[in-house]
């Protein structure tokens, strides 16, 4: 007879799980007319599995055989996930609902991605992480293709699936390759390894390899960066937005546990590796976002660039670095959930549209949403006292305390390039002869608009000290302080 | 004699599986992929593991590559198109696969156990006198496992999902029976009693 495992600490991911199936069960039975109450209820599930993290998650425990950890790291990481999650849901109903595509499976796939998303921050053995990893990217790669009727859609689903069982396949055999040479899958065993002080053996090492480049492709970092500005660009709009926030805060988490709690002690041999990607990513995408004139794939790169600056902070590797990390992601998330409010109201003549130059001239027809824009922008582009000044300040500060000078540069000189395109923008709205005028915003959209981008203007002022305190300690627990 | 088997289903698996990739017919990929399987198999019961051997035989032979057999043969592909430009990655193909085989040769030269290794050990196997591989199995897959295994019911349950919203279609106009609305009907919209005259029709 073995004893029953502590569950309390699984509860967030036990609600999610029971909350997709009834949702499901609502779904067949009342079918597509019941999107809306649907996805209302799935964003009550989200709420109700933040509170049970919050509630239970922020003691250190490990429950579940070894396989599942819950401390104020993977608090700080699922609160990100859940509230982008919500917000993305939020506005996507009604963005569907206009499009005639509301179906009652979008919110119980976006249920089902979020879970393996918790299931995945909260791994701490590399068998927990494969099953999250799965589950989250099987939901997201029928949410790109969700639009079966259009070819667009339908291609981005298929090119995710491909490249990311591609991806799948990498990280299942460095996964094997590090099992074969330790004799163990579970991180603190790992760890515990690792601090022998003996030399690593190169087996290793390459799965190392293998696994930093299968989580690359999944935080969409150069040179793995390949299928992002397609799938952005095919995917639907309200799957873009999803797609830019939830899945990259969760693998970007995920990527920090890996690297640090079993391979912290190896960060010679992966810290080069990092530093390689991030300059690749930062490089990538401040110079090919300039030629592009669909704003979806602009914010495509734009994404590349930003994971490029998180990972300035990873390479770092110690408390400052990973603190840093969150802080950048939380400010990323605000600023993408505001940027894909305005994206998602882009309609002209009763149909979505996205290109640049339909935004000319935005001030004089919509000047609210103009300026929030405008907001959204100088933020991204780094530009005090906005926030995204302060993710690019602590992710910098962090390197050059650490002596990475030569990264904190390149980092400084590529957002320079960045701020070209970011700038650009601004420069549509204000500047040039207005296009067709915009239907009204809807007020979902108008909700996280107005909440993001009054975030992220006074930031300074409200939660830079309470969300660097977080975010500090979140990494004081990732290091086992 | 073990040897002697051993080297045979692993050369067999080995050519099959070059057969596999090299293959003309799709087809006869499928057919090779089949007989690679089978002597996959036969290496696991030469290892003792003959649980995993018949799921190899029954999963991946009875399921998985009939299916891919079927698809094969539903979708139309030209092997000769798929080839064209075999040529021009063939270099850049090779390349990395002789740095990622050197990087695995010097990988394996360097092996060694460390001597404290037992004590990492996360789930040592059971010695096979005392239990059979398939209780063994059976004993941690739904105990120590059972979170792994329920996350691997909700994979399929996503799977099971996308499968249906990726292909079932509300067609409209099409005439479908609906037996409660049929036992529903009232008996005056039935049947109409006419009373008939001798001598004429209706």
């Amino acid at each position: 007879m073995t004893e029953l495992p502590n569950l309390i600490p699984l509860l967030p991911e036990i609600v999610l799980a029971l909350a997709g199936m009834a949702l499901l069960l609502l779904g067949v039975f009342r079918s597509t007319d019941a999107t809306r109450l649907i996805g209302h209820l799935a964003i009550l599930a989200f709420a109700a599995a933040a509170v049970l993290v919050v509630i239970f998650g922020d003691a250190r425990q490990v429950t579940m055989n070894g396989l599942y950890v819950t401390d104020a790291f993977a608090v700080f990481a699922k609160l990100m996930v859940l509230g982008a999650s919500a917000a993305t849901l939020f506005m996507a109903l009604k963005w569907m609902e206009q499009e005639n595509a509301a179906r009652f499976e979008y919110p119980v796939l976006v249920l089902f991605a979020v879970l393996g998303m918790c299931v995945m921050i909260s791994a701490n053995d590399f068998l927990s992480l494969y099953m999250g990893l799965e589950t989250q990217s099987l939901a997201l790669y029928l949410i790109a293709a969700y639009q079966r009727d259009t070819v667009r859609s339908t291609e981005a689903g298929l090119k995710y699936f491909v490249l990311g069982a591609l991806a799948s396949g990498l990280m299942l055999y460095g996964v094997s390759l590090v099992y074969g040479f330790t004799g163990t899958t579970n991180f603190e065993s790992l760890a515990q390894g690792f601090e022998l002080d003996q030399p690593v053996p190169a087996g290793v090492v390459v799965g190392l390899v293998f696994i930093i480049c299968a989580l690359a492709f999944k935080v969409s970092a150069a040179p793995f960066h390949m299928w992002t500005p397609d799938v952005y660009e095919g995917a639907p709009t309200p799957v873009t937005a999803f797609f830019s926030v939830a899945p990259k805060a969760a693998a970007v988490a995920l990527f920090l546990r890996v690297m640090v709690a079993p391979f912290g002690d190896l960060l010679a041999q992966w810290q080069q590796v990092i530093v390689a990607l991030s300059v690749l990513s930062m490089l990538i995408g401040g110079f090919a976002a300039i030629a592009q004139t669909n704003i979806k794939r602009l914010m495509a790169y734009s994404s590349i660039g930003h994971v490029g600056y998180a990972l300035v902070g990873l390479a770092v590797g110690n408390t400052e670095g990973v603190g840093a990390v969150l802080v950048y992601i939380g400010i990323y998330l605000f600023m993408n959930v505001g940027t894909f409010a305005v994206i998602l109201s882009m309609r002209a003549n009763g149909r979505p549209v996205e290109g640049l130059n339909d935004l000319s001239g935005l001030s004089k027809n919509r000047p609210v949403m103009a300026s929030a824009l405008a907001v959204m922008m100088f933020s991204m582009a780094g530009v005090p006292p906005f926030a995204g000044f302060f993710g690019k300040f602590f992710v910098f500060k962090a390197a050059v305390d650490a002596g990475l000078i030569p990264l904190a540069v390149i980092g400084v000189l590529t957002s320079v390039v960045a701020a070209f395109y970011y700038l650009r923008i601004v420069k549509i709205i204000y500047f040039d002869d207005p296009a067709e005028q915009f239907e009204p915003i809807a007020p979902q959209a108008r909700l996280v608009l107005g909440v993001s981008s009054i975030f992220v203007a006074i930031f300074f002022v409200f939660p830079l000290p309470q969300m660097v305190m977080g975010a500090s300690r979140a990494a004081q627990a990732l290091f086992g302080g | 004699m073990t040897a002697f088997v051993f080297y045979l289903f692993a050369a067999l698996s080995v050519a099959s599986g070059a057969m596999v990739v090299t293959a003309r017919n799709p087809v006869h990929s499928v057919l090779f992929l089949i007989l690679t399987f089978f002597n996959v198999a036969g290496l696991f019961v030469l290892l003792g593991a003959e649980f995993v051997a018949m799921i190899m035989v029954i999963v991946y032979v009875g399921a998985v590559a009939v299916l891919f057999l079927f698809v094969v043969m539903m979708l139309d592909i030209h092997a000769v198109t798929l080839r064209e430009g075999f040529l021009k990655i063939l270099p850049l193909g090779s390349a990395v696969a002789l740095v990622l085989l050197s990087e695995l040769t010097l990988v394996f030269a360097g092996w060694v156990l460390a001597p404290d290794i037992d004590a990492v050990r996360a789930a040592p196997a059971p010695d096979l006198a005392e239990l059979s591989n398939t209780e063994a199995i059976g004993a941690v897959l739904y105990t120590d496992y059972i979170y792994l295994f329920q996350l691997a019911g909700v994979v399929l349950l996503v799977g099971m999902i996308g499968s249906i919203m990726l292909t079932l279609r509300a067609r409209s106009g099409v005439k479908r029976q609906d037996p409660l609305a049929q036992a529903a009907r009232p008996l005056e919209d039935c049947i109409e009693v006419k009373k008939v005259a001798i001598g004429k029709g209706v």
